[in-house]
């Protein structure tokens, strides 16, 4: 099985290599294979005595981290959509992607996108699973900003990447937290030990980080904002990932740990709410779009909360619509994918509007898409998938009574008028679809190109899902008993059958149905006359205001920040080095009582000293107080001088003569300079500023010298000099012991000042020599 | 002398600090250079003054200097020696260049 997984990624190796001769052979036909024989090792698995498989492959075993590939009903169903939506989108976008296209790319994104997606579904592994989930939100973004030169497209990759990622990061907090618990990192371990997890403080924290992983992943209200901006991926994408596949991982997560959350009253709460919610709100926004995929879009947005509602409600009927509805929404929603693409590939736009009339242009398409809208309206034909599991859902809102608290109680009666409202929008935004595209007036002077049917080889795919729409829709039993039996089994283990049937009565469910074609026409047909009420609702409060002013505020707000202190000025750098050095050192000596003062062993004052350091400080003040280049520059030599008498004093040859030396030089190098400077003017500052200064610079002096004093009367620790003194000859074989501290027992540190004295030499050089050739030119 | 040492260590880092906090570009150099001196003082006191005799050995003297801190120090002068001059060059490059030696006007762009 690992290979199954792992044979997109190996093979997309070779992608770069196949892409060269894509002049000749299309690289999607070689990459068509790979879906197919992971759909055909898969499919044998079909069968009434299916039992799970369980295969481990070790990574990380110290970790418990392990390739714990298990499949079940659950899984099957979805690698079987995964490998078959996943051929069958690949054999499509060999017509719809010119050779000219990057398909190298696409390609290698599409294949790394399939093994992520099947690691998900396989994975027993919680943290194995969230790797892979996160392979699936970055193969997303690489795919919806295929066409990365479009700004659109950069915007909607951004927004689902930080979207679902935000949610996977909050799923990985939930998994976690239930390996913590339950001390084991395979989720069926995790489902045989749900009553620890069930009383555990952490469950609330759990179910909501594992929710909010699912419903960014799955595009649940309000978090759905992400996939109309993600239809700027091509169309097989939008098709594959964008409805078929990736936006039901999030379904998948919530399937795969309801058998241990679905007694927890607040699981069912919640699941339900946001996806009756999503189904309401996606329909009614479907109808108002323009574009064709955009309408998809908002449609997928729905029916995925229809499917998010019926797991939440969690009773067998429920659990086992929602997997019959996967199954069934993949193929109508994939189909109609495809049919969104023919008509922007045949007639250059998508814009609803300018379309009208096709169906003398594209009787194939035309009747592609009246299956694929007809099944998504749920339409009583005993030929249509769609009308079943529709059917089902609606019999699956009249039958919760388990609820205990009122809140809960509530939510059980208004949901069937609530599913009843959302199917109502579902049916309207098909017809518009429908008729919108292929009846009505003809507009050809609208189409930037002459429309015409599409090639058979465009036309397979969505044939094929339409003819499984068709199947489903007459022999609705002979997916059951073998398939989704045993999917719905993994979810709700009391589940053990239920048949489906096209005729049972004239029952509530029917009349639900009919009640919505009826209301639905109505819609339809009068819409022009109710648009305006877009404008009250959502009008201008949208949740993509929300999150734009989000995105661009965590840019603009950091950078405000930052502005307010990096202002460019050394002064204000300054400032805050000191005061923070001032503040942070003062409070800590005086919180642990460091300063103290000894007079006790001294060194006497002599006169001659006192000369100097008086030499030294009016030298120095004078510095603040002189206007003129030539004085300030020999006032600074005078203090130098000065410090190396004091070093001549203190027994210190070696620095007296270093700074002898230095100071001569240095005034000198001064002294070439002053002419070029400006001359130094008197200083103009305000009072405030200048007292501030004045402040500063006097806490920093006065810090050092109470520094000084603490440290020179305490005699905490024995001085290392002694070992320097008794050394110098016999290890360093020299008699001057800084000469042998310097340049042997501190050789490295020697040869770093040399380096940097180097480094300071050749930036000088280049500074001059950068000038001279300026001045050449 | 030790404590007149350490206050007069002060006072020259406080000068320079004021000079630091100057805007022209002169008075910046100046005070890097009275800051290290200051620095200089301040190590060597931390080694006690006037303490045996230099620290070059002789037969006769047994008692020495503290020899560390002169290390120290040596390093450093050399060190605020090659600062000193990067600056001065540097300064003057940049007041030739943008005929300013105001900080204030030597900002940079925004957002550069």
């Amino acid at each position: 099985m690992i290979f199954a997984v792992l044979l997109p990624l190996l093979f997309a190796c070779f992608i770069p290599f196949l892409s060269r001769f894509k002049d000749k052979v299309h690289t999607g036909i070689f990459t068509f294979f790979i879906p197919f024989i992971i759909f055909i090792y898969f499919i044998r698995f079909i069968g009434n005595s299916f039992e799970p498989i369980r295969h481990t492959y070790r990574w990380i075993p110290s970790l418990n981290i392990n390739f714990d590939f298990y499949l079940d009903g659950l899984s099957l169903l979805f690698v079987l959509l995964i490998s078959g939506i996943g051929a069958l989108v690949v054999l499509y976008s060999i017509y719809y992607l010119s050779k000219s296209e990057r398909l190298g790319h696409f390609y290698v994104f599409l294949l790394m996108f399939m093994a992520a997606m099947l690691g998900v579904v396989l994975s027993d592994n919680v943290f194995v699973l969230y790797t892979f989930w996160e392979l699936t939100s970055i193969s997303s973004f690489l795919l919806i900003g295929y066409w990365h030169f479009k700004e659109r497209s950069r915007y909607g990759a951004q927004k689902s990447l930080l979207l679902t990622v935000f949610g996977g990061l909050s799923m990985f907090g939930g998994l976690t937290l239930l390996t913590v618990i339950t001390g084991t990192t395979s989720i069926q371990a995790m489902i045989s030990q749900s009553d620890v997890i069930l009383q555990s403080n952490y469950l609330p924290l759990i179910l909501i980080f594992i929710l909010l992983g699912a419903f960014t992943k799955s595009a649940q209200f309000p978090f759905h904002i992400w996939l109309p901006d993600a239809m700027e991926a091509p169309t097989p994408v939008s098709a594959y990932l964008h409805s078929a596949t990736m936006v039901k991982a999030g379904l998948f997560l919530v399937a795969r740990f309801s058998p241990i959350f679905s007694s927890y009253e607040w699981f069912f709460i919640i699941v339900s709410l946001v996806g009756i919610v999503t189904l309401c709100w996606g329909s009614y926004m479907a109808v108002r779009q323009t574009d064709l995929k955009a309408i998809l879009a908002f449609s997928t947005i729905s029916q995925l909360g229809m499917i998010m509602a019926m797991l939440g409600f969690g009773t067998k009927i429920a659990v086992f619509a929602a997997v019959f509805h996967i199954l069934n929404h993949a193929t109508f929603k994939g189909s109609l994918f495809m049919v969104a693409g023919i008509v922007d590939h045949e007639t250059g736009t998508r814009d609803i509007r300018k379309l009208g009339g096709l169906l003398t242009f594209m009787p194939m398409t035309a009747t592609l898409a009246l299956f694929g809208t007809f099944s998504m309206a749920g339409i009583p034909l005993p030929f249509l998938n769609g009308f079943y599991s529709k059917e089902l859902f609606f019999e699956s809102t009249l039958n919760l009574s388990n609820a205990t608290s009122t809140f809960a109680n509530g939510l059980v009666t208004i949901i069937p008028y609530l599913a009843v409202f959302g199917s109502i929008f579902t049916f309207a935004y098909s017809m518009y679809f429908l008729f919108g595209v292929f009846a009505g007036p003809k507009q050809l002077d609208q189409l930037p190109k002459k429309p015409h049917e599409a090639p058979l080889g465009m036309l397979i795919s969505p044939i094929v899902l339409v003819l499984g729409v068709i199947l489903i829709g007459i022999m609705p039993n002979s997916v059951n008993g073998s398939f989704l039996a045993h999917a719905a089994h993994s979810i709700n283990s009391q589940f053990q059958s239920q048949s489906v049937a096209f005729w049972h009565g004239l029952s509530t469910p029917f009349i639900m149905s009919l009640i919505v074609i009826g209301v639905g026409t109505l819609i339809y047909v009068t819409r022009d006359k109710w648009a305006n009420i877009y404008q009250l609702i959502p009008g201008t409060r949208s949740v993509n205001n929300i999150y734009n002013k989000g995105v661009s505020g965590m840019d603009t707000f950091p950078h405000k920040l930052t502005n307010t202190y990096m202002s460019g000025s050394l002064k204000h750098y300054m400032t805050y080095i000191i005061l923070a050095i001032v503040i942070g050192t003062s409070t800590i000596m005086f919180l642990t009582n460091g300063f103290s003062i000894n007079f006790s062993d001294l060194a006497d004052i002599t006169i001659i000293e006192m000369v100097v350091v008086l030499v030294i400080l009016i030298g120095a003040v004078a510095t603040i107080f002189a206007n003129n280049n030539l004085a300030i520059i020999l006032i600074t030599g005078i203090v130098g001088y000065g410090v190396s008498i004091l070093f001549v004093i203190y027994r210190a040859p070696d620095l007296a003569l270093t700074q002898l030396v230095i100071e001569t030089v240095s005034v000198a190098l001064f002294l070439l300079c002053f002419y070029h400077l400006p001359q130094l003017r008197k200083r103009d500052e305000k009072l405030g500023s200048k007292t501030l200064n004045v402040i500063i610079a006097i806490s920093i002096g006065s810090l050092m010298t109470l520094i000084g004093i603490s440290a020179h009367s305490t005699n905490w620790y024995e001085s290392i000099s002694e070992y320097f003194i008794e050394k110098s000859l016999p290890v360093g074989g020299g008699k001057n012991i800084v000469n042998v501290i310097l340049v042997d027992m501190r050789g490295l540190d020697t040869l770093f000042e040399i380096t940097v004295l180097g480094i300071a030499g050749l930036a000088i050089f280049s500074l001059i020599k950068l000038r001279k050739n300026k001045e050449a030119e | 002398m030790e404590i007149i040492i350490l206050i007069l260590s002060g006072a020259l880092i406080s000068i320079a600090v004021y000079n630091l906090l100057q805007k022209q570009l002169l008075r910046i150099i100046i005070g890097t250079v009275l800051i290290s001196h200051g620095a200089h003082l301040f190590i060597l006191t931390m080694g006690k003054l006037k303490r045996g005799q230099p620290p070059v050995l002789k037969e006769t003297v047994t008692s020495y200097t503290d020899p560390l801190p002169q290390a120290l120090i040596l390093t450093s002068i050399v060190i605020s020696f090659g600062i000193t001059s990067l600056l001065l060059v540097l300064s003057y490059r940049t007041a030739n260049e943008n005929k300013t030696d105001n900080m204030d006007q030597l900002r940079g762009k925004s957002n550069e």
